[in-house]
């Protein structure tokens, strides 16, 4: 009786969602690689992949095709079972962390309210901070599984700058739990997106920066991609990675850009709000256009984010280990503490 | 000591605060690398697009013919004795009665050989001959299989038959049309 009454269109919306969701973060994270090597070769007055498609467009999926078809080695002295689940942890949690990102409003179809959010979770954030974390674990697993001196290394170093700036980054983001009063990740967006309320980059400016400079290094992005320095370390944590595995990695760094520059766009910068200080619902469009063009101007924002990371990436050169724990411990983690006592401070004042 | 008053003293200071998060100068220097988004790109799509070359550039041989068509060699050697790179090999023959529209003089090189692996583009051999039967043009030898495949017979260095084919010679005459 109980799977009777159970709501199965939700069921279906839901996986529809899901698959919609998690290709357009494959397709994306795909053309970013694009996008990376054009931007890359425009910063440097080159001119970029322009051979294979018109202007070089089906150049990732010669990449792909390439990866597939490599040989696929495994270290005879590596943890052969540690050694697939590095890749596979890496892009999983790489993915996961889409569920809780409100993609856009309501769509109304067949007398449905159809939510653009896979999972309204009330600790949405929580969710998100978890998942990155485990992150860590495909660097480290990799890493230790390849059993290779330089794999090692880079792998401490990659998990513990993740680790290090994660504080930073949660100190950050205090502030603006603070401004919402809500973990959950629709209301975040909610209260930027409600009449003409401020996103949230206006009222936490350093929080952001602080924010951005720590999602840098999450995603183990130039100049924080100490655990990947090929001229240091030698290709880093997948060092001893061929084939598709090597692909993975480098996917899931592609798509850990996409979903934090999704979350950056949520968090401080609106979310699926078309305009700030405008109220959309006062044009009058259709709903269900209202929020098609909410996702647009998420994506948009997306890109932009996905833009900046691409171009500091072929501007800035790589922080040594020392500067990077100076500015994580030093700089970043008593920048965001001092932003979130004084948003904690001016709440209170304001309030009363 | 300075040898030069170019050199720059290097700056040892600690960093200040601000300096010290970075964030300034990154700044300064995304600006730079954005500007380069709307920089002129010097590539050139080489198949697509080629860069011409200089007017007294020294490319492949080519064999001249006169304006009935008839060769203008006689193998008389001086180019393979001016060679500096000894590249150019040839064989000597005698025009026979009928021969006559084939052929300027009475001799004419049978075989007529130039290796490109060897040559060095000097020119010796244009400057060396006194029938003006060899120049270099504007093109370069193309990328090959094989070293045999380097090694260029008459037949690969004849201009194309004005008589015959007349579009082909101007092409191939190119630059060199207006310099005669």
């Amino acid at each position: 009786m109980y799977l009777l009454t159970m709501d199965w269109w939700l069921v279906l919306e839901k996986a529809i969602l899901v698959a919609f969701i998690v290709t357009i973060s494959l397709v994306i994270a795909m053309y970013t690689t694009y996008a990376e090597r054009k931007v890359a070769a425009w910063l440097q007055d080159r001119r970029g992949p322009n051979r294979a498609g018109p202007f070089g467009l089906f150049q990732p999926l010669a990449d792909g095709g390439k990866l597939f078809f490599k040989e696929e080695i495994i270290p005879v002295s590596s943890s052969r079972f540690l050694f697939i689940l590095g890749p596979s942890l890496a892009m999983i949690t790489a993915l996961l962390t889409s569920a809780v990102i409100p993609w856009g409003g309501h769509l109304h179809l067949f007398n449905r309210d159809v939510s653009l959010q896979i999972a309204d979770v009330n600790i949405g954030i929580l969710y998100i901070f978890g998942v990155v974390s485990l992150g860590v674990y495909g660097i480290m697993i990799g890493g230790w599984a390849s059993n290779n001196k330089f794999s090692l290394l880079a792998a401490i170093r990659g998990a513990s700058q993740m680790i290090s700036y994660e504080l930073a980054m949660g100190l950050a983001l205090i502030a603006v739990l603070m401004l919402t009063g809500s973990l959950q990740m629709s209301r975040i967006v909610g209260s930027q997106v409600e009449g003409s309320n401020y996103w949230n980059v206006i009222l936490q400016p350093v929080g952001f920066i602080v924010f951005f400079v720590c999602a840098l290094a999450e995603c183990n992005r130039t100049p924080f991609d100490l655990a990947e320095a090929e001229n240091e370390l030698n290709f880093g944590y997948h060092q001893e990675y061929s084939s598709m595995k090597l692909g993975f990695y480098l996917f899931a760094e592609y798509i850990n850009m996409f979903i934090s520059s999704a979350v950056m766009s949520t968090l401080y910068f609106g979310g699926y709000d078309i305009l700030p200080f405008v109220d959309e619902t006062k044009w009058g469009l259709d709903p269900n256009l209202l929020s098609i063009l909410g996702f647009a101007a998420l994506m948009a924002k997306t890109f932009f984010f996905l833009f900046v990371f691409i171009w500091i990436r072929w501007t800035i050169p790589r922080f040594r280990y020392d500067q990077l724990m100076n500015l994580g411990w030093k700089r970043l983690i008593p920048l965001a503490l001092v932003n979130m006592l004084i948003t904690a401070a001016l709440i209170l004042w304001l309030k009363k | 000591m300075a040898l030069t008053n170019r050199s720059i003293q290097v700056d040892r200071k600690p960093m200040t605060w601000l300096e010290s998060i970075y964030l300034w100068n990154i700044v300064k220097g995304m600006a730079i690398t954005f500007s380069h988004l709307f920089k002129r790109r010097p590539t050139i799509s080489y198949p697509e697009q080629t860069r011409s070359f200089s007017k007294v550039f020294r490319g492949l041989h080519v064999l001249n013919r006169d304006e009935e068509g008839r060769e203008r060699c006689t193998a008389c050697g001086l180019c393979a004795v001016a060679c500096p790179a000894e590249a150019i090999t040839m064989e000597a023959a005698e025009r026979l009665p009928g021969e006559e529209g084939l052929y300027r003089e009475e001799k004419y090189a049978a075989r007529y050989e130039i290796n490109m692996l060897r040559c060095i583009f000097c020119g010796l051999c244009e400057e060396a001959c006194p029938k003006d039967a060899i120049y270099l043009s504007q093109t370069f030898a193309p990328a090959n299989y094989g070293r045999s495949g380097f090694i260029y017979k008459k037949n690969d260095l004849l201009i194309p038959n004005p008589l015959t084919e007349p579009e082909a010679y101007q092409k191939a005459l190119g630059e060199k049309a207006s310099k005669n």
